[in-house]
């Protein structure tokens, strides 16, 4: 299927590595088998996975959420081909470089970055789709208009690209969308910790951008938010 | 040279510690039993720690063979944990402080468990998954405090064990856990459970309600044994998943497990496989340092008493809840 694969980065669970698909840059995910859990358990979860994940990027597709292409499923290897962003950073790792201040204005890339995070996980969320696993990590930026000399990613025009739709579901509870807001936060804080304001900024953005589904109950959202952070922060703990 | 004295009592074990500069003089403790079918209530919990903790006391101080005025601070579990046990320690440790006119520590209970888990297991900076009755966190260090990268968003691990023990109506003596574990040995169906992990969260409410609820129905087709070792195997895949994650994320190549469901041998093998897969160090402890004790309380206050953190008499007070990334890590520069 494709000649040659060259391991590109390994994760949590997957071995992720680049080939050329059908004359593409291809990224083939592969979720390769988890020794330490029970293997009925295993395959369960991976063929959950794969599923999710395949399922979310053509819903994500639909509604104007960039993600990379989904090219090809194979459950029997446990592969999914998708499209490879040759030129992209994580989101983790721009604001990494912001904070280093290698770039010029810092307070007005992070207010843009924010904004756009915001209104992509709204977007999401408008879309019932429960993205499961948001973080820094799971962002990535790619130029509009892709040019091999681009050391700065601040002065161009970039897009954001969610990945890693493994935990995702189709939703329509308000539940769900609190906690993946709460998974959000909490990303934010432990990576960034340099960085008090962006989740603030993230919510606003989330919670003001004029909405296209009329019947999306931002508030009752919102409300879900802030009862599983409750639940979260002011449980006791004992033992 | 310090030399501490730390008094434990946040949930049913009671423990009293000395160390001194890393050497561990005394480690005594009692736990709080109760009949199978039952937990621990705060009430039932404190009159056991009052009934007990002066002949922990005496017994610890005897076994380091120090005397009062050796002691260069006294330190007490200021929480989290339930409030009346925590109280009986609190009282203890002020009455001491006052009779030995020594100075008071208030300590966070999760940083204790951390902070002994390196000491004892000499892991340099690794992501902790602390794992408890109360407490079920993914740990790392970042700038001056122990940043909370993953946590249970409902009950605890160990609370989820505990309570499907009582269900089963196993005894309490050494600890539900621990008998969980034994039974889970000889399982051999397993049961599909749900399965919960949102990011690096984890919530187990779910798959005890589940169990509860058709225990009757499961107990046809499923021994009591399958039913354990299917918990177990379903709750810790998750833990070491959300671990997993959590290494990935920091780009981190140690784990360190703290906490009483540390000691789980059966958890310690599958976040033993996980680690070997990915190259990757695992640290954990056994039953003396892993479960609530005095001596965590004593070396966690040790460090911050050397590194210049003093607290006020009218400060030493308890708390409910006390977050572990509350604490102001002034014994680490990296």
């Amino acid at each position: 299927m494709c000649e040659e694969m060259k391991l590109f980065k390994q994760g949590a669970e997957a071995k992720l590595f680049v080939c050329n698909y059908l004359g593409k840059p291809t990224l083939v995910k592969e979720r390769f088998k988890k020794h330490y859990r029970h293997p009925a358990l295993d395959e369960n979860i991976t063929k959950e996975r794969i599923k999710n994940e395949a399922r979310s990027i053509v819903r994500c597709k639909a509604v104007g959420v960039k993600t990379p292409s989904l090219y090809l499923v194979d459950f029997e290897r446990r592969r999914i081909y998708m499209q490879h962003f040759e030129i992209s950073i994580t989101v983790k790792d721009f604001i990494i470089q912001i904070k280093k201040g290698e770039s010029g204005d810092s307070d007005a890339s992070l207010d843009s970055l924010a904004r756009k995070i915001g209104e992509t996980v709204r977007k999401l969320h408008e879309s019932n789709i429960i993205h499961g696993d948001l973080t820094s990590s799971n962002m990535l930026l790619v130029p509009k208009n892709p040019s091999p000399n681009d050391a700065n990613w601040t002065q161009q025009d970039i897009e954001l690209v969610m990945i890693d739709f493994g935990l995702s579901r189709s939703d329509s509870n308000a539940e769900d969308m609190g906690v993946d807001l709460y998974v959000l936060e909490r990303a934010i804080i432990s990576t960034h910790n340099d960085c008090p304001n962006l989740f603030t900024q993230v919510l606003d953005a989330y919670s003001n951008i004029k909405s296209k589904k009329k019947s999306f109950n931002i508030k009752e959202v919102l409300n879900k938010f802030e009862e599983v952070r409750a639940r979260g922060r002011k449980r006791t703990m004992v033992g | 040279m310090v030399v501490a004295i730390g008094f434990e009592g946040s949930a049913n074990k009671l423990g009293v510690g000395i160390i001194r500069d890393g050497e561990i003089l005394a480690n005594c403790r009692r736990t709080f039993i109760t009949p199978p079918g039952e937990g621990f209530l705060p009430r039932e919990t404190a009159e056991h720690h009052r009934q007990n903790i002066h002949e922990v006391l005496k017994e610890a101080l005897d076994q380091s063979g120090l005397k009062p005025e050796e002691l260069d601070v006294v330190c007490y579990t200021k929480g989290p944990g339930m409030g009346a046990p925590l109280s009986v320690c609190a009282i203890v440790a002020r009455t001491c402080a006052l009779l030995w006119n020594k100075p008071i520590l208030g300590v966070n209970h999760c940083i204790g468990h951390i902070e002994m888990g390196r000491l004892i297991t000499k892991a340099n900076n690794p992501t902790v998954l602390y794992v408890s009755g109360g407490n079920t966190q993914i740990i790392a260090y970042s700038r001056r405090r122990y940043r909370i990268f993953g946590e249970t968003i409902d009950i605890a691990v160990g609370n989820c064990l505990d309570r499907f023990a009582r269900v089963l109506k196993l005894s309490n003596a050494p600890s539900p856990g621990y008998n969980i574990e034994q039974m889970a040995k000889s399982g051999k169906k397993y049961l599909h459970l749900p399965y919960c992990v949102k990011g690096m969260d984890v919530s187990f409410s779910g798959i005890l309600s589940y169990m509860e609820d058709k225990i009757d129905d499961l107990l046809k087709d499923y021994t009591p044994e399958d039913l354990c070792y299917s918990l177990q195997e379903t709750v810790f895949a998750m833990l070491v998943e959300i671990t997993e994650r959590a290494m990935a994320h920091c780009a981190s190549d140690e784990v360190l497990i703290v906490g009483g469901v540390g000691c789980n041998e059966r958890l310690q093998e599958m976040m033993g496989v996980m680690c070997e897969e990915r190259g990757a160090k695992i640290f954990a402890t056994d039953e003396r340092f892993c479960i609530d004790n005095g001596v965590m309380i004593a070396y966690a206050g040790a460090l911050a008493y050397a590194s210049g953190t003093r607290m006020e008499f009218e400060d030493a007070t308890i708390t409910q809840r006390y977050r572990t990334d509350d604490v102001l890590v002034t014994w680490r520069n990296d």
